[in-house]
């Protein structure tokens, strides 16, 4: 049955039904407050019951408390049909053949009534039709994996993504991207590159931190940006694409498992932390930051190991945590820990047995530093001497995301904790890094004056 | 090229075929055989602390120089609700401009620069407006929908502009009608434009997300003066609330005209009520001359299909052309593009608005659509021609024109030629089909120029941002209680203290009816004396001098309560003013001071008449029986003002004067 009443629940639809009116119908409404005239929305289903919305002629919604209502009556019928209108995306001889594997998020999406909020919106013409810039750079290919947002990517996704890459590689892609909401963006980026290993192509995740329904969007840039380096770098490593400066200026390559999101809502929320990033892109270049990447092949070989272990937690410390929480985590049947521990990498006293007793368990517990930045240094310390005579692992300078994700990986493939230890600790993707240059870490502060400066002519 | 047109003449003809006349001299059955139609948007900030939708202070502005960062932005347009595109924010996004924001660091948060969600809505904003709603007599909506607004020229740098619906269908009473009101929104300001210049704009952030009102009124006003009298009505309402700020930019009226076969023609941003007449006058003729030349055009093409510009890449030596921006443009390596209208001889330098013809609706265009920067181009009809017989003979072979056509030369960077292009043929081909839907900015002369598409419906979108906020019928029912008195009992009750109607405006526009009854009330002021106190007497002092700071109306009431503390005479208010206006944080001490004002005992006073009396035919032989008097009163007043009613000491001193002769 088609639901004619989208949204409306309790006294809003005993209403509806009392007049018999539908959503989208050409209302006129009595109420007590006076007369009202309009179609009739869906309404969102997290909203109350006791109001009725109403798109007026000029264009603005409003609210009717039903309780006011005295009469309703139809006289007409106007049903919206929101869509991106799709246009064919032109193919060019010669242009580089990009492949986008659509996951949800931002990057296109429209609204969406029963929420109220925004859902993901693709398809290669509708993604034409919102940026038809992108024919220029490349001949586009999209396939939608999944339309969820990111915070429900998890362990099948992460598979299921790293064999469609694969199979699009030794088909000769010439780049990949990957539409991605922007919450979790930075774990699919590490688990992708632990999962597809020696890629000859570039692997671009890119999000928006604007939804594309809005005229100040960052997704059409962020978009162009991710195409230029998928199709025309010779960067062949996993990388996040994003804003550099929040100015419509220039993007970020960020190397997938040194990026982080941190910022809750600005457009360049993803930074590289504990090295510098790769490149900046922009439209119609890329200019390399480091030196030292995979370069771009022509073989279509590539290693894919879709593994992983779904029961890894990770423990951010607080001071007087008390060893229940490893405790329980032992009785749930956990198979890797990761700590994000203080300063140079430490918990306090009381935790002392919990990580003994996993060290006899055989669960493997990696330390990594809250500070985000910087290696865990367990020797400086006699805490961290104990530490480590208890069991637990200095992940150098992986970040806790990442080190996670590369637990979860390792446990998928065993559980002998040498072999656990040697695959944590051999760096695949700059993972871990032999040393920290000098100007990765700058942590700008506004109010001083150097930087004051530095904002007023940098468009930041 | 057919024979010269002398564009001035044609300017001229043309003018009498419209039938213009000076609004002055204007009968008002003339508005009505045009069928004249306006509507109002009226805009008023809100006086809160703090901004609409985050928490910066509202109402503190820099100076356009002082920022503390930039941010560059681009627009691109997107999906209306109903899924469609809006036409301005597609040409909008024609015009391909980089905007930069000034920020200073005090007024502007990450909110403002669209890198933060909106936070709640400010509540002391929603409790004013739905005040003001009542004011109106508004049906005030059950929930308020924060929608966008879509604004792609990039004065607010999310692209929309977060507004909601308060209350719907109320009226106000003017002189001899009632007007009915659409509606009453509550919005966030924009940013202040610092400057425009080809593709480069830029807007100082500190204005923008301040809580603002529009009140939009039905297009039931049927001449200019009606408009001009609603205007003032919703100013005067909305200031009697004493919740929104006053001052320049604080009001700003957006309006609306259109005539029989016309469209309706938004002019924004008027910011002085006193303009209106004149800018809908002119408008209201600009639509009958578009609807003479749309006849025209039609009688000359009958097939329109047909119609068509060409364009040709110019290439000609300009050595001899003396034309400064040519020369400018050509050494910069624009290019240079001429532009055959079959069939348009007399219609670019046909009367559109008083000193405007239609050729300055294709330079509006090209400006704001093209980007291109004034003077963009010259045509066959230009008042002052730039090119001579020779070279426009080489043109119009080159572009094989016809004696009926007309021609347009303009200078582009090669990007732009072709939306310059476009831009040229859509408004030709738009008068063919009479006056465009727009927007147009308001000139001080009274014309007005392109702005920008007339934006509709397709431009709002709901706020995915926020939830609904339901206005229960006790919150109303509490801000009721908050009301000042109604308008039109405002006007009762001047009428009931007989002010004069020539203070009516004064007193209304700065909202002194509650100072008046205020000071009525703790000294027992005559209301009328009052009333012309304020309207007429710090009026003139007002056109006459400037203060340090802007002068505070209260500083009147502090007048009174002084004089009456110390018992003096109102005589001395006239006195008093001047300076407390000019210096208002000088302490009545000190003004008296200034005044060198004595205390004096009435009978002290009056013991000198006598004195006087008989020394004045020592000092003067007039004949004139008024000529002792005003030397008495001369001498007297000094001392006399402020300790005695002035009139009273005259009678006295007349009398006196009286006695003698009697003798």
């Amino acid at each position: 049955m088609i639901d004619i009443f989208k949204g409306y629940k309790g006294k809003a639809v005993e209403i509806l039904k009392k007049f018999n009116i539908r959503v989208w119908s050409d209302t006129k409404v009595k109420t007590t407050r006076g007369d009202f005239s309009g179609i009739i929305l869906p309404r969102s289903e997290n909203d109350d019951d006791k109001h009725i919305v109403l798109k007026l002629v000029t264009g603005y919604n409003v609210g009717i408390n039903v309780g006011t209502i005295t009469d309703m009556k139809e006289i007409g019928y106007k049903e919206a049909h929101y869509k991106i209108p799709e246009r064919e995306f032109p193919f060019t001889e010669g242009q580089p053949k990009v492949k986008l594997f659509g996951t949800g998020g931002t990057i296109a999406s429209r609204l969406d009534y029963r929420t109220g909020a925004v859902i993901p919106a693709f398809s290669p013409g509708e993604l034409y039709g919102a940026v038809p810039e992108l024919a220029d750079i490349c001949n586009l290919e999209t396939e939608k994996l999944f339309a969820v947002f990111s915070e429900n990517m998890g362990p099948e996704q992460y598979k299921t993504l790293a064999i469609a890459i694969g199979k699009e590689i030794e088909k000769g892609i010439d780049g990949i991207i990957i539409g991605h909401g922007t919450d979790t963006l930075h774990h699919t980026a590490a688990a992708l590159s632990f999962m597809i290993q020696n890629s000859p192509v570039p692997i671009i995740l890119v999000g928006s931190q604007r939804s594309s329904d809005r005229p100040s969007s960052d997704a059409a840039l962020n978009l162009t940006h991710a195409a230029t380096a998928a199709a025309k770098s010779d960067i062949a490593e996993i990388m996040v694409c994003m804003f550099g400066p929040t100015s419509d200026e220039y993007g970020l390559l960020h190397q997938g498992t040194r990026v982080r999101k941190m910022h809750s809502s600005y457009r360049s929320t993803f930074r590289t932390i504990g090295d510098v990033p790769i490149a900046t892109v922009t439209r119609d270049k890329i200019t390399p930051i480091k030196q030292n990447y995979n370069r771009r092949r022509n073989d279509k070989k590539v290693t894919i190991l879709p593994y992983f272990e779904e029961k890894v937690a990770m423990l951010y410390y607080y001071p007087n945590m008390q060893p229940d929480m490893i405790y329980s985590l032992i009785d749930n049947g956990y198979k890797g820990i990761i700590i994000a521990g203080t300063g140079l990498g430490h918990v306090n006293k009381p935790l002392y047995p919990a990580i003994r007793k996993c060290k006899e368990l055989g669960i493997p517990i990696y330390m990594t530093v809250q500070t985000l930045w910087g290696y865990v240094h367990m020797f400086v310390y006699d805490t961290g001497r104990d530490l480590m005579n208890y069991g637990i692992i200095p992940a150098e300078n992986m970040l806790p995301e990442v080190a996670i994700v590369k637990l979860s990986w390792a446990l998928g493939q065993t559980n002998d904790p040498e072999k656990v230890r040697e695959l944590m600790l051999t760096p695949i993707a700059n993972e871990i890094t032999k040393r920290e240059p000098y100007n990765g870490y700058l942590v700008y502060q506004g109010g001083i004056p150097e930087v004051e400066e530095f904002i007023k002519k940098v468009r930041k | 090229m057919g024979k010269e047109i002398k564009a001035e003449e044609n300017y001229n003809i043309t003018k009498k075929k419209v039938r213009y006349t000076p609004r002055k001299k204007t009968p008002l059955k003339t508005y009505k055989e045009l069928g004249f139609m306006s509507g109002l948007e009226v805009h008023q900030q809100l006086n809160t602390k703090e901004k609409l939708f985050c928490r910066c202070p509202a109402g503190l502005y820099s100076d356009f120089e002082d920022y503390d960062a930039e941010i560059i932005r681009h627009m691109r347009p997107t999906l209306s609700e109903m899924g469609t595109y809006d036409g301005t924010a597609l040409m909008e996004f024609r015009t391909k401009k980089n905007i930069t924001y000034r920020i200073k660091n005090e007024t502007t948060c990450t909110y403002d620069v669209d890198d933060t969600p909106p936070f709640p809505i400010n509540r002391e904003a929603v409790d004013y407006a739905v005040q003001i709603a009542l004011q109106l007599k508004l049906n005030i909506v059950g929930e308020l929908h924060i929608t966008r607004k879509q604004y792609l020229d990039g004065s607010i740098p999310t692209g929309f502009q977060r507004t909601a619906i308060i209350g719907i269908e109320g009226e106000i009473p003017l002189k001899k009608k009632k007007i009915k009101i659409i509606q009453l929104s509550i919005e966030e300001d924009s940013c202040r434009e610092v400057s425009d210049i080809g593709h480069e704009r830029i807007y100082q952030t500190d204005r923008l997300g301040v809580p603002l009102i529009e009140t939009v009124t039905y297009p039931e006003m049927k001449t200019p003066d009606e408009v001009l009298e609603a205007a003032q009505y919703i100013r005067f309402l909305n200031r009697s609330s004493g919740k929104v700020r006053v001052g320049i930019g604080a009001g700003r009226e957006d309006v609306n005209v259109s005539i029989t076969g016309g469209t309706r023609v938004e002019i924004k941003g008027v910011s002085h009520n006193k303009w209106i007449p004149e800018l809908t006058h002119n408008e209201a003729f600009r639509q009958k001359a578009l609807l003479i030349i749309k006849d025209e055009l039609n009688k000359r093409v009958p097939d329109t299909k047909k119609w068509e510009p060409t364009f040709k890449n110019v290439d000609f030596d300009v050595s001899d052309i003396g034309y400064e921006p040519i020369k400018n443009a050509m050494n910069d390596g624009w290019k240079l593009v001429a532009c055959n209208l079959p069939e348009f001889k007399g219609i670019l330098s046909h009367f559109l608005q008083p000193g405007k013809t239609f050729a300055d609706e294709i330079e509006g265009r090209l400006k704001v659509i093209a980007c291109l920067e004034k003077p963009n181009y010259v045509h066959s009809e230009d008042m002052n021609p730039v090119f001579n017989e020779l070279l426009l003979n080489q043109r119009s072979k080159l572009l094989n024109c016809k004696k009926n056509d007309a021609q347009i030369v303009f200078w582009a960077l090669q990007e732009d030629v072709q939306t310059a292009c476009e831009t040229i043929e859509e408004r030709c081909r738009m008068a063919f089909e009479g006056v465009p839907n727009e927007t147009r900015k308001a000139l001080k002369d009274g014309t007005t120029i392109f702005e920008r598409v007339l934006p509709g419906a397709d431009r709002m979108y709901p706020d995915t941002d926020s939830a609904p906020i339901p206005i229960e019928d006790e919150y109303i029912e509490k801000q009721r209680k908050e009301l000042p008195v109604d308008l039109d009992k405002r006007l009762e009750q001047m009428k009931e203290w007989q002010v004069p109607e020539d203070c009516y405006h004064y007193i209304l526009r700065n909202n002194l009816v509650l100072e008046i009854e205020r000071i009525n009330r703790d000294f027992k002021i005559n209301p009328k004396y009052l009333a012309t106190t304020f309207a007429h007497n710090l009026k003139y002092i007002e056109g006459q001098l400037v203060p340090d700071v802007p002068f505070p109306y209260t500083k009147v009431y502090d007048m009174f309560k002084f004089i009456n503390e110390k018992n003096l005479f109102f005589d001395i208010v006239k006195s008093i003013l001047p300076i407390i206006y000019l210096h208002s944080q000088m302490e009545f001490e000190s003004v008296l001071n200034s005044l060198e004002f004595e205390n004096y005992k009435k009978e002290a006073i009056l013991k000198n008449v006598s004195s006087l009396q008989s020394m004045f035919p020592k000092i003067s032989k007039s004949k004139n029986p008024k000529a002792a008097e005003k030397w008495i009163m001369g001498n007297l007043r000094p001392i006399a003002l402020g300790n005695i009613p002035l009139q009273e000491l005259n009678k006295f001193v007349r009398k006196s004067l009286a006695e003698e002769g009697a003798k």
